[in-house]
């Protein structure tokens, strides 16, 4: 692991990692909420249209690929708010136009070999220069932050879209601040895990916490504590596998989210099992309900007929028998 | 806390969806502390209307006057709290009940600024108000129909709204939970909250309502208090095929005991 940190492209492999697995999940949790989560991958497509013109043009390829996957974001939710029916094909057009676009304009380049299409298609974290470095750090740096901060606005849009819009919120502002992270995200991720498995990255962490985590909140960090150990421990192992970065990381993510599949359905027999409803009901206990309520752990139960009621989901658990209190 | 006006001035008001007017020349005023339920047969533009208040279906004419602000310059949105008709919530990642609550909290402060104790202290106590302290930290999509229901309500709370609007509150929802929405109408209209409620079971809320506004077609064709319209139905129940709800108004009407009252428990999705 020393020798590995030695090498100076390691240390960058890792720290371009370590962001995109931070920045990925954390944009990807609102997209999986709006239920958009192949987004990711269009954008990925119109970026490639941008790096090709990089290539071409000898220009930066991250930038012209930031601007390309940008205005794909723009043009990705003014489309969807105009709510036509045509809008999904239009969608179509734009990303295959895209990733077609880039192809071409690759193979056309001087500079451009089949090499460097897999490398932006499939991640080549090797070849990202220092200067690339820096340039994803600004911009994983305005993803963390704004993401952060806009948290709840996201939430709350992406939760419940017209009843953001009662609310007076700007509900089509906050859905193009948000197709613009994900745009900037893909673009940071590219070199690492590829324009073409960029998505997963975004979405895999957050379907695998969404099996055990009880809460938006924990659900979210717990995404991107995955997100992080796969890109980082697929970049590790990949170095010492000799696979590309992009595939490893990718089926790192995969296999989390089967051990986390396999994991909830076993808690869930197993909760199951010591777990016993209390007979139906028709009355909802709360205060003044007319059951004296006792403290029971870190709970209150509510005594019915001798035994202890607790809230459960939507029904209420069976906590044993108690003596009979006297009613407040 | 309200000015002497109407909350809402509805005059001459037409609302729909694109082209397509659903309810025209309404002309209908709320004042604070009513609770008018709004009844009217399905397809008779009680929900087009309710969203035409709040800007969800476009204004195709007439006047939209809140609290004495035409609607297109109206901009205190938490004065209004908007109780959506079925949970609109996406259940495509977990939320739990205080997540969905504390939404209702933000358009209180600035867009940079994280919740304070005292926003908080509001989401709890909205989320007592309707009684689900105790499933505060559970799931939303793990609760039964009735409860989201009052989750979607806590949530319109937590904005202290000076009129909450409500879509068809007790639609689907069993008897035990139709029990405790009533209770927590109930309080909230002790208290003074004035409401305008979209209803298809009067009699579950009879007790609450002061004021009764009958839609049909898209046209107001009553308008008064609840004993007004007892009369009203029952001039026209004798043989005229009258088109209102004809389930609604029944005296002595027990839930659960039509054949098409919710059962004891329903099936949440």
């Amino acid at each position: 692991m020393n020798d590995l940190l030695a090498l100076d492209f390691m240390r960058q492999a890792l720290l371009a990692a370590l962001l995109a697995g931070f920045a990925a999940p954390l944009v990807g949790v609102f997209l999986v909420q709006r239920r958009m989560s192949l987004i990711g991958d269009g954008m990925g497509h119109v970026a490639l249209a941008g790096v090709a013109v990089g290539v071409l043009t000898n220009s930066a390829p991250v930038l012209t690929a930031l601007v390309a996957a940008v205005l794909a974001a723009v043009a990705i939710e003014l489309i969807r708010a105009s709510g036509r029916t045509s809008g999904d094909t239009a969608l179509a057009v734009m990303f295959y136009g895209g990733i077609a676009l880039g192809v071409v304009l690759i193979a056309r380049s001087s500079a451009g070999t089949p090499a460097t299409l897999t490398s932006y298609l499939f991640g080549a974290i090797l070849t990202t220069t220092t200067a690339d470095i820096i340039v994803f750090g600004v911009l994983a740096a305005v993803v963390l932050a704004t993401t952060l901060v806009l948290r709840p606005r996201f939430f709350a849009v992406a939760n419940d879209e017209e009843y953001a819009r009662a609310l007076g919120m700007p509900v089509l502002g906050y859905n193009v601040v948000l197709a613009v992270l994900t745009a900037v995200t893909v673009v940071v991720s590219m070199r690492i895990v590829g324009l073409l498995l960029i998505s997963a990255l975004m979405i895999l962490p957050n379907a695998t916490s969404q099996l055990f985590a009880r809460s938006f909140r924990s659900a979210l960090w717990w995404a991107v504590a995955i997100g992080v150990g796969c890109s980082v421990g697929g970049v590790v192992v990949s170095y010492f596998a000799e696979t590309p970065s992009g595939g490893t990381i990718v089926l790192l993510a995969v296999g989390a989210f089967l051990v986390a599949s396999v994991g909830a359905a076993l808690a869930t027999r197993a909760r199951r099992a010591v777990h016993a409803r209390s007979e139906r009901h028709d009355h909802e206990h709360g205060p003044g309900c007319g059951h004296p309520a006792v403290e029971h752990g870190d709970h209150v139960d509510y005594l019915h007929d001798g035994h202890r009621h607790a809230a459960h989901e939507e029904h209420y658990d069976e906590h044993g028998q108690h003596a009979e209190v006297e009613p407040r | 806390m309200t000015g002497p006006g109407p909350l809402v001035r509805l005059h001459g008001a037409s609302f729909g969806y694109s082209d397509l007017p659903v309810v025209s020349g309404v002309d209908l005023e709320l004042h604070s502390g009513e609770v008018v339920a709004l009844l009217g047969p399905n397809g008779s533009g009680k929900s087009t209307l309710v969203r035409g208040i709040l800007g969800l279906s476009a204004q195709q004419g007439g006047e939209v006057e809140l609290f004495g602000t035409p609607r297109e310059r109206f901009t205190e949105h938490t004065r209004i709290g908007y109780v959506p008709q079925r949970h609109s919530l996406s259940s495509s990642v977990r939320a739990t009940v205080t997540e969905i609550v504390e939404v209702g909290r933000l358009p209180h402060r600035p867009w940079w600024r994280p919740a304070s104790r005292a926003d908080r202290a509001i989401v709890s106590e909205a989320i007592a108000d309707v009684g689900l302290t105790d499933r505060a930290a559970a799931e939303v999509a793990a609760l039964s129909g009735g409860q989201q229901r009052r989750v979607l309500i806590a949530r319109a709370l937590a904005g202290r709204p000076e009129l909450l609007v409500m879509d068809e509150p007790t639609a689907g929802v069993d008897s035990a939970n139709q029990e405790a929405l009533a209770d927590v109408l109930h309080r909230l209209a002790d208290r003074g909250t004035s409401m305008l409620i979209v209803t298809h079971e009067l009699a579950a809320l009879e007790a609450v309502v002061s004021r009764i506004v009958c839609l049909d077609s898209g046209h107001v064709d009553f308008d008064g208090d609840p004993a007004a319209y007892a009369a009203h139905v029952g001039g026209h129940s004798a043989g005229s095929g009258h088109h209102h709800d004809e389930r609604s108004p029944r005296s002595g009407h027990v839930l659960g005991a039509a054949p098409l009252d919710p059962g004891p428990r329903e099936v949440s999705s």
